[in-house]
């Protein structure tokens, strides 16, 4: 694949050549500059993505290319030159044109880029009459065929549709259809799959990847994800603080990353397979600088290096080619290369459970769930006495959780992991079930639980944003759950939030900071603090790494780890990720539409025998390291509503391996499946008997080693 | 956040002026008997409607009044019962739409068709037949007022509650078992106060503008006590040979409402930049 792509490269002119951009925003601050010394090119039939964490100015980059800046832009210097043209002092007109015919552009989320009062096809087809002249009729036909080649079934009536009768992933393929409607030179994707579930962002990266093949347009992708870009682009660009610190093909960039923070953003993330005792993430110190910070004199990246010198902070290195198309911007990329040939890989062994890995027989069970279910009433619209319809989002849920251990809750959005969560926790009232938490009721509502039941379950929450009260200063707010559980006496208590903001490496001087003068970061850690305030014995924790970038995503595993093993604190993780789950966790449990599918031990869920759905989720993640090849399991269809789940298996209407039984699993749509267990211990909700799964090829295959290398990559693959 | 918000709010010539508008009203109101050169109630019988001169800056009315020392107490009339009857406002607003966004459901349906009802009334003819029935005194205005202008603030609280209680951090504090009242109170309420407040500065104009409309009517505060209100009714029968006594309550009137509500728009804007500034910086 990325030999097909130079050779196009070297055949064909740049579709878009960016040369030296540096773009700046006015502020009060006076000018501060957003992005500096950007220069790419890109070639029909190629594709650029270009990484970094929030903030490095990846949009700003886009948003230049496509002319909308805003009022406080200004381009500083560069040229940004497309199919001969350039754009940069080009009149609104003069850009419009040449945006709409040549240029197109996808954006994250694609509910605000469609209009949700026009049908689809108007929508669709407008995009045609407006810069082309033809007949709405041809229009019509012509939107027809492309969202054919997208691949959504049943064009026709999807184009009479309204934005929200189609799905989520449906919707993107709708937006990427339009753009690329006029058959544009150049496709700008915005993080084009951030947005959706792992299974689906996995169906439209395959699409991004048939695109390459259908169609010769340039392709520039921008994304956080490392696992992402590796999945679709031939080259590869690294922001860093504005500054393009790296570029090359993608093979190159990965296998021997020439610059420092990308070599850090490459080592900072769990990849499938690494767990918590066999690996340690190395986090990248410090964080990105704001603009206002940055200084002419020094790398950009000297505050945060490793491999740092005086001259770093003296000059700054000029970009510099190294291998043939592999450049990078650094004074010691031999030293770096060199060193990242063999990565780290630190060995806990030392730091592992004192008395050793069989612990987890051992330990007594904290909290069993037991056929818990929580439904939502739906209101029906038709009628005021229509029959109460029930949103089942957990329906008959068990599950054991050892002391001092990690259980990890995994499925696509909406599956009802977090709704499980709450129920635990007596945010959502139990609707049956229960079960026994330290000789607590699980199912007796918040209001009536004892004082203790609620001081020992604690939560952190996703969005970090909206955790902390933005009224109340951090020390107040950690301060609080103290008070209220009486942990320690009045007069010792602000003692115990020092303690508390130390534990989260946070120093004194935050307690009287307000949650908008944090970071996304601090914010979270702050949270973990009030829900460790009360000293509790169980800690839910609902996606507290999700809204982090990678490096900050880093840090809190490296400190949550710290903190089990110092306090033995429980731990309830749900995430969607699964190599983050699968790096913290020590059992695993699957969830899909209200039910548990696959419970276990980690590393037996991870490895065959799968259930199907397991399966597929593996097959759907995106994996930072374009060497690996993964068996390609993509699920029919998207999750159902859990108002009328399917009879039987849930799963059946979307299983990939149904095939395996009589009739094409007929016994699948009339029969509820029964637990199974394999011989690994993890217990498998599937009618499939557990032996012929066990057979299944597993999901990713590792560098040249084969298959039966796969679940220890961490050490096998460096 | 909070120096940002008076950077944008003085940058705001507008929102100043406005403020400026209320300090000043204030401070006439504060130092009323410094400032007004006479009794508001001391009859000269050798002025009766005598033209603004260096005795009497605003002229005197038919009994010998001096107009100026009238308008002066008036202002802390008009102070007064825009402040009492919004505080009376807040306190059954806040607490009426804290309830109903909170606890939704049941509680919401019948708070806000209570609301509704409520609003169903044409308000100043309900303050009209209520203050028929009982005698107009200043603190029956204010209560009147008060209790008929809640509704406003109770939509809005209700509003701010039901998007503030899915936010995490209250789920946190009912997490730690906190009590629904104090949730409300001392986890969500801070958080609302910003958009509470404009609308409390919005309605001190509102209720000023009532009371000096009740006692144009004559049914709001009772001469002797000067309040705008009855100085323009006095002055409207002799509006043709002595303007002076229409013309400078009516401006007061009109300039501390418009700087009320300049200063409650102003604060709006402060708070919420991308309703002028426009584009949020990335």
């Amino acid at each position: 694949m990325i030999e097909q792509n130079k050779k196009i490269s070297v055949e064909s002119e740049s579709v878009i050549e960016v040369k030296e951009l540096a773009i700046s925003y006015e502020t009060r601050k006076g000018e501060v500059p957003a992005v500096r010394g950007v220069s790419f090119q890109v070639g029909r039939g190629e594709t650029l993505g270009i990484v970094g964490e929030s903030g490095c100015g990846k949009s700003t980059i886009a948003l230049s290319i496509v002319g909308s800046l805003g009022k406080n832009g200004r381009f500083a210097n560069g040229s940004i030159n497309f199919l001969g043209e350039e754009l940069i002092g080009r009149s609104f007109d003069d850009l419009r044109r040449i945006r709409g015919n040549e240029i197109a552009m996808v954006y994250q989320d694609p509910t605000q880029a469609l209009n949700p009062a026009l049908k689809l096809g108007r929508q669709l087809a407008e995009v045609l009459t407006t810069h082309q002249d033809i007949s709405f009729e041809g229009a019509w036909q012509q939107s027809i065929k492309m969202l054919e080649q997208v691949r959504i079934p049943d064009p026709d009536q999807v184009m009479h549709r309204y934005p929200h009768q189609v799905s989520g992933g449906q919707k993107q393929r709708v937006v990427i259809a339009m753009a690329l409607l006029t058959n544009p030179s150049l496709l700008i994707m915005d993080e084009p799959t951030t947005a959706l579930d792992v299974t689906i962002e996995a169906q439209v990266l395959d699409l991004v990847d048939d695109l390459k093949n259908d169609f010769d347009t340039a392709i520039i992708f921008i994304s956080h994800n490392l696992g992402v870009v590796a999945r679709v682009c031939g080259n590869i660009a690294v922001m860093y603080a504005g500054v393009m610190v790296e570029k090359g093909p993608i093979e190159k960039v990965f296998a021997s990353p020439l610059h420092p923070y990308t070599k850090g953003l490459l080592d900072c993330i769990p990849k499938l397979g690494m767990t918590k005792t066999t690996s340690q993430l190395i986090p990248i110190k410090g964080r990105v600088p704001v603009p206002a910070e940055i200084t002419e004199e020094s790398c950009i990246f000297y505050p945060r290096c490793d491999f740092r010198e005086d001259v770093c902070n003296n000059s700054q290195p000029e970009f510099l080619w190294g291998d043939g198309d592999h450049g990078t911007r650094c004074f010691f990329t031999n030293v770096i290369s060199k060193k990242s040939k063999k990565r780290k890989v630190v060995k806990k062994s030392e730091v592992e459970r004192p008395d050793g890995s069989a612990t987890s027989i051992d330990n007594d069970i904290l909290l069993s769930i037991d056929h818990l279910k929580v439904y939502y009433s739906h209101k029906s619209n038709v009628s005021y006495f229509s029959k109460k319809k029930f949103v089942k989002a957990v329906d008959d849920v068990s599950l054991n959780i050892k002391e001092g251990e990690t259980l990890g809750i995994v499925g696509e959005s909406g599956c009802g992991k977090s709704t499980l969560a709450r129920g635990v926790i007596g945010l959502e009232d139990v609707t049956g079930g229960g079960g026994d938490f330290l000789g607590f009721d699980l199912s007796v509502p918040l209001s009536n639980r004892n004082i203790e039941f609620i001081r020992e379950i604690q939560m952190v929450f996703q969005n970090p944003d909206s955790t902390l009260n933005p009224s109340y200063s951090v020390g107040k707010q950690i301060a609080r759950p103290v008070k209220r559980f009486g942990i320690v006496p009045r007069r010792s208590v602000d003692e115990e939030v020092y303690r508390l903001l130390s534990a989260v490496h946070l120093a004194e001087h935050y307690y009287g900071r307000y949650p908008r003068q944090l970071s996304g970061g601090e914010k979270q850690r702050v949270g973990i603090a009030r829900a460790l305030a009360s000293r509790p014995d169980l800690v839910i924790m609902d996606e507290p790494l999700s809204a982090l970038d990678v490096s900050v995503q880093a840090s809190v595993i490296n400190f949550l780890l710290e903190l089990q093993e110092t306090q033995k604190t429980t731990m309830i993780f749900i995430a969607h990720d699964l190599s983050v789950v699968r790096y913290l966790a020590d059992d695993v449990a699957v969830m899909y539409m209200g039910q548990i599918v696959e419970r276990g031990p980690a590393d037996a869920i991870y490895a065959p025998s799968y259930h199907s759905y397991t399966e597929a989720l593996l097959s759907a993640v995106p994996i930072p390291d374009p060497a690996i090849t993964k068996k390609r399991i993509r699920l029919l269809g998207e999750v159902q509503s859990s108002i009328n789940p399917p009879t039987g298996c849930r799963f059946s209407t979307r299983c990939q391996r149904r095939e395996m039984l009589l009739d094409n699993g007929k016994l699948c749509e009339r029969e509820g499946p029964q637990w199974q267990r394999s011989e690994k211990g993890n217990w498998i909700l599937c009618h499939i008997p557990v032996v012929e799964l066990s057979q299944v090829e597993p999901i990713v295959h590792g560098r040249g080693k084969g298959a039966k290398s796969k679940l220890r990559p961490a050490r096998a693959r460096y | 956040m909070k120096s940002d918000f008076l950077r944008r709010f003085l940058k705001n010539r507008l929102a100043l002026s406005g403020l400026i508008i209320v300090l000043f009203f204030f401070l006439v109101s504060f130092f009323a008997p410094l400032i007004s050169p006479h009794d508001p109630a001391e009859i000269d019988r050798d002025n009766i409607l005598s033209s603004p001169s260096w005795e009497y800056v605003f002229g005197t009315d038919k009994t010998g009044r001096d107009v100026f020392s009238r308008m002066v107490y008036g202002s802390r009339i008009s102070l007064k019962v825009g402040f009492v009857a919004v505080g009376i406002s807040l306190i059954i607003g806040i607490f009426i739409g804290a309830v109903a966004g909170y606890y939704g459901g049941i509680a919401d349906a019948i708070v806000m068709r209570f609301v509704d009802v409520m609003l169903c009334f044409p308000a100043f003819f309900l303050i009209l037949a209520v203050i028929a029935i009982l005698e107009p005194s200043i603190w029956n205005i204010m209560i009147v007022i008060g209790i008929t202008g809640w509704m406003g603030i109770a939509r809005l609280v209700r509003a701010e509650f039901l998007t503030l209680k899915e936010r995490d951090f209250v789920l946190a504090a009912k997490a730690q078992g906190v009590g629904g009242m104090r949730i409300i109170f001392r986890h969500i309420l801070p958080n609302a106060m910003g958009p509470i407040l404009v609308a409390a500065t919005l309605g001190v104009a509102g209720a000023i503008l009532t009371e000096s409309a009740l006692s144009f009517l004559g049914i709001g505060i009772q001469p002797p006590t000067p309040s705008w209100g009855n100085i323009l009714t006095e002055g409207k029968d002799t509006i043709d040979i002595a303007p002076w006594l229409s013309l400078y309550p009516g401006l007061a009137i009109l300039v501390t409402v418009l700087g009320y509500n300049l200063l409650g728009e102003g604060i709006r804007d402060a708070m919420d930049p991308r309703l002028r500034e426009g584009g949020a910086e990335k």
